[in-house]
């Protein structure tokens, strides 16, 4: 686990308004989570479902400093970077239902949210898979003399397929613009980290690549994730060298609805200790607390302002229809493609 | 009209797709400084430059990847493989990304990226290096699939799919970039994808082959027609999906008889599919099963009588023809 480099009373120069709205993040993230599971339990919500619950410092800490026209991709544990940077929570739960209302018209579900207006380029579930996409999406900001950023999302065992290595090399010997980070959630589903990975800090392969800086923080304190993702956007904005960085965090669910707490691979204390004392909401509100930039009272509204959307939310999915039939034919071409009912006129 | 290579065909819809175009950008193997492993790009670095002829690191799915990435972002890429072959290793890239995000985000984005490389055998290079895997991307929704076998075939064909919206899977005959054929000169050819011709009219048999089979099916025509005065029609699909099959039924539901010839292998192949959509369609048109020329069931050989052996050779067709017309 990381060293933690930022102090909890430091505030590292932010304003309270940036601060509180950064909290408002994690307890929508954690509560939409919750209510996700709820959905999934009870059958709205099919298929793969994988929560954020525990991570939530990661996504807010580095998601809230960038400019609208900055991207963000992800692998498929995906509901909070998507409602982070912006997406109407109202239509990623209305595409976790499968409804026509959800952001991808129900065709794509929870491993693939995109939200194009507002460069959340997905929602990629297929592990490794989207590292050489945010290659090119950070191509195409050089490619145009902008000045954006490409923050690309990864899990810990990312770190050990082959893609992981072909883009990183390409960020760095094309000098391009992008931020990976990886949430090492300390498992990659089962897998501990240490039985999948030959090295101790998955941050220390970016010494393979020149130009790139890997650094290895505490993912569950925002405020030192956002601090590092800051100076790493910097380095990408300013000077187009990317950086990795591992931020050590925990899930403090199953890694899917399917895996359970805790079993198999990972002790009932161990989690306990991870929830008791590492919970990134819980600290956070310590520290604005012990700061004096939060009161009870503020914590109380941002609850309830957090339940309203999260109610909102699975009350406009439970709303919206089914996809109709026609629907499974369309969105798979750009423009004109002959009818595939030629061949398959049943449906 | 000037004669010119496919290889010169391939650079010129290169190079005036690229004047026109500034979103457009190569990348591959070798595509820049080497001016191309079968110099399709010759002169393209020198002219736009490293952002837009970009030499990659050998690492497929890598670079296929970072053109899906360009993409959805609005470039247009053209992705060069030194071959389909090593293109295996790009799967991911090409079939659960490029091919699926559009549906997957209800037709959020759009993929106006093209893969293009040498496809099929070459001479003696064996199994790994000598495949046709038309049927393995045209099996898939979301990828549009072109087989040009012709210089001119292969500009127009080029140029339209540089131009179109999807994920465009361009498949060019190793062994045809040294064949010659008339191409207009003016930069305005535009050959539509999804559009079969009739390379040969005909009024007895059908023969369905695209790539470089086509030229084996029209060598075994002047071979039925001279030999057993069988008129042969002979049809290039061109775009391997969407495939134009009203063209080839048009003309079954005339001669009443086809062989259908690929140089992939037999199972599951691109004319299983053809047969498909003609029995189903046309099944009481046919006076004779149809049947099927393919490469050799068996990973491709190396020595020089066996690899012939493999290919879908001219003697074959002429065999294949004769017997849905009786004439053994």
């Amino acid at each position: 686990m990381a060293t933690r480099t930022t102090e909890s009373n430091d505030l590292v120069g932010l304003d309270r308004e940036t601060m509180i709205e950064m909290l408002r993040w994690m307890i929508l993230a954690r509560r939409y989570e919750q209510k996700t599971a709820e959905m999934y339990q009870v059958g709205e919500i099919g298929g793969f479902c994988h929560l954020y619950i525990g991570q939530e410092a990661v996504a807010v800490g580095a998601i809230t400093p960038l400019r609208p026209d900055d991207y963000v991709i992800t692998a498929y544990r995906d509901h909070v970077h998507g409602l982070v940077c912006g997406m109407d929570p109202k239509a990623i739960m209305a595409e976790l239902f499968g409804r026509v209302d959800g952001c991808s018209k129900g065709k794509g579900g929870s491993m693939h949210l995109f939200d194009a207006g507002i460069n959340f380029m997905g929602g990629h579930a297929i592990v490794g898979g989207h590292l050489p996409v945010a290659v090119g999406i950070a191509y195409a900001i050089r490619y145009r003399n902008s000045d954006a950023v490409c923050v690309c999302f990864l899990g810990d065992s990312v770190a050990n397929i082959g893609a992981f290595n072909e883009a990183l090399n390409m960020a760095a010997l094309f000098q391009l613009p992008v931020v990976f980070i990886i949430e090492n959630n300390r498992y990659g589903m089962g897998t501990a980290v240490h039985r999948a990975a030959a090295i101790e800090n998955l941050a220390d392969r970016a010494c393979a690549y020149e130009g790139m800086q890997g650094w290895t923080i505490d993912g569950m304190d925002v405020l030192e994730v956002r601090r590092t993702v800051e100076a790493a956007v910097e380095r990408a904005r300013e000077h187009k060298l990317p950086t990795l960085i591992e931020a050590a965090t925990y899930r403090f669910v199953g890694h899917s609805m399917s895996d359970p707490n805790y079993g198999h691979y990972r002790t009932k204390e161990e989690v306990h200790q991870f929830k008791s004392h590492d919970d990134p909401i819980k600290q956070f509100i310590e520290t604005l607390k012990k700061n004096s930039v939060i009161t009870d009272d503020n914590l109380d509204e941002i609850e309830q302002h957090a339940k309203a959307i999260v109610e909102e939310a699975v009350e406009f999915a439970t709303q919206s229809p089914v996809p109709g039939a026609d629907a499974l034919y369309t969105n798979i071409y750009s423009g004109d493609y002959p009818s595939a009912k030629r061949r398959d006129p049943w449906r | 009209m000037a004669v010119i290579t496919y290889r010169e065909a391939l650079n010129q819809a290169l190079r005036e797709e690229m004047q026109r175009d500034p979103d457009i950008f190569l990348m591959g193997e070798e595509v820049g400084a080497y001016q191309g492993a079968y110099k399709v790009s010759r002169g393209l670095l020198e002219e736009f430059g490293e952002w837009r002829v970009r030499d990659m690191p050998i690492a497929e799915l890598g670079f296929t990847g970072l053109g899906v990435g360009a993409a959805m972002v609005g470039l247009r890429p053209i992705v060069e493989y030194m071959t389909w072959s090593f293109a295996l290793l790009a799967i991911d890239g090409i079939v659960n990304a490029a091919a699926k995000i559009r549906y997957m985000s209800g037709g959020q984005f759009k993929i106006p990226v093209t893969f293009r490389g040498p496809s099929g055998a070459a001479n003696q290079l064996a199994a790994t290096h000598s495949q046709a895997l038309d049927s393995w991307f045209a099996h898939v929704p979301g990828l549009k699939v072109v087989a040009p076998a012709t210089a001119r075939d292969a500009k127009g064909l080029l140029k339209s799919a540089i131009r179109d919206d999807n994920p465009v899977v361009f498949l060019e005959g190793e062994l045809l970039y040294g064949t010659k054929d008339e191409v207009p000169e003016n930069d305005d050819l535009l050959i539509p994808l999804g559009q079969s011709e009739v390379k040969r009219p005909g009024k007895d048999v059908t023969l369905v082959a695209h790539s470089r089979p086509l030229h084996a099916a029209l060598t075994a025509a002047e071979t039925l027609e001279a030999e057993d005065g069988i008129s042969v029609e002979v049809i290039d699909p061109r775009t391997l999906r969407p495939m134009d099959i009203d063209t080839i039924l048009e003309s079954v539901r005339k001669t009443n008889r086809a062989v259908i010839v690929e140089e992939g292998w037999p199972v599951c192949g691109i004319g299983a599919q053809i047969v498909d959509d003609i029995q189903r369609e046309a099944f009481d048109y046919l006076d004779a099963p149809v049947v099927r020329v393919t490469g050799a069931d068996a990973p491709h050989p190396y020595a020089y009588d066996l690899e012939q052996r493999a290919f879908p050779q001219t003697d074959f067709i002429v065999q294949a023809a004769r017997q849905v017309c009786y004439r053994e």
